[in-house]
């Protein structure tokens, strides 16, 4: 494949919401005839644990989060409760696991894949996931931790594979 | 030459265009499918899709909501 066809992503981010975007590129990339490689390093990780079950999205400190409810009459699911909410009740223990269950229940209202199903389709395609082994070390992590078939590296494989790339994203 | 009709109405982005790309891995050249979405955004991204992958975009259409795309296999 030629060094046009590559794209390279650098996935930082390890909640809930912020496992979809570097997922949704990869997986589409290779949909798009693209050779893409993921370098998953900080809480990037997270995204390619066995278990995904942990991730949440956290409400705190995050006020651009819109909070709509996902069930009940429509006037009800229209109201944006997010700027009505002091952001110090996020403070409150359960609630940012009740957030996350809300917005599940919204996504797959919406049809929106989940991140196991994006993530499941990016293997199948030949994503190719590099987990950064210095923050593996750091984080106290074991290889037995992550999913099978992805390679373990450090900054300056990233930069090479980024080099011959052309479209370069930190996420 | 086969034809084949994938149903994606109710899944939202990226999956219909995963979808379809496997579908499309599926086939043979010149074999077309039919795919059926109701992801408004799916207009502007299966021609870029196309654009990209050189699949040929035969027609696409809107009917009552639902975004109807005829793809040839190059």
């Amino acid at each position: 494949m030629s060094d046009t066809n590559k794209m390279t992503l650098i996935a930082s981010k390890g909640t809930f919401d912020w496992a979809y975007p570097p997922l949704i590129l990869a997986s589409t990339g290779v949909a798009m005839g693209k050779e893409v490689s993921v370098f998953c390093t900080f809480y990037g990780l997270n995204l390619l644990l066995k278990d995904l079950s942990n991730l949440r999205i956290s409400p705190q400190g995050n006020p651009a989060m819109p909070m709509k409810m996902p069930f009940g009459p429509k006037w009800f699911q229209a109201i944006n409760f997010g700027p009505k909410i002091p952001n110090i009740m996020w403070n409150i223990p359960g609630l940012e696991l009740f957030a996350t269950s809300m917005m599940k229940k919204t996504m797959k209202n919406n049809g929106v894949a989940t991140i196991e199903e994006l993530r499941e389709i990016c293997i199948e395609m030949g994503v190719k996931f590099i987990a950064c082994e210095m923050t593996i070390g750091l984080f106290g992590y074991s290889r037995e931790d992550f999913i099978d078939g992805i390679e373990y590296a450090g900054a300056a494989t990233y930069l090479d594979t980024a080099h011959h790339s052309t479209q370069d994203l930190f996420i | 030459m086969s034809h084949q009709t994938l149903d994606m109405s109710g899944h939202n982005c990226p999956m219909p265009i995963l979808k379809t790309k496997q579908a499309l891995t599926a086939m043979n050249a010149k074999d077309t499918i039919e795919v059926i979405c109701t992801d408004k955004g799916s207009t502007k991204d299966f021609i870029a899709f196309c654009n990209q992958t050189g699949s040929v975009l035969i027609s696409h259409r809107e009917q009552d909501n639902y975004f109807i795309f005829h793809i040839e296999k190059s």
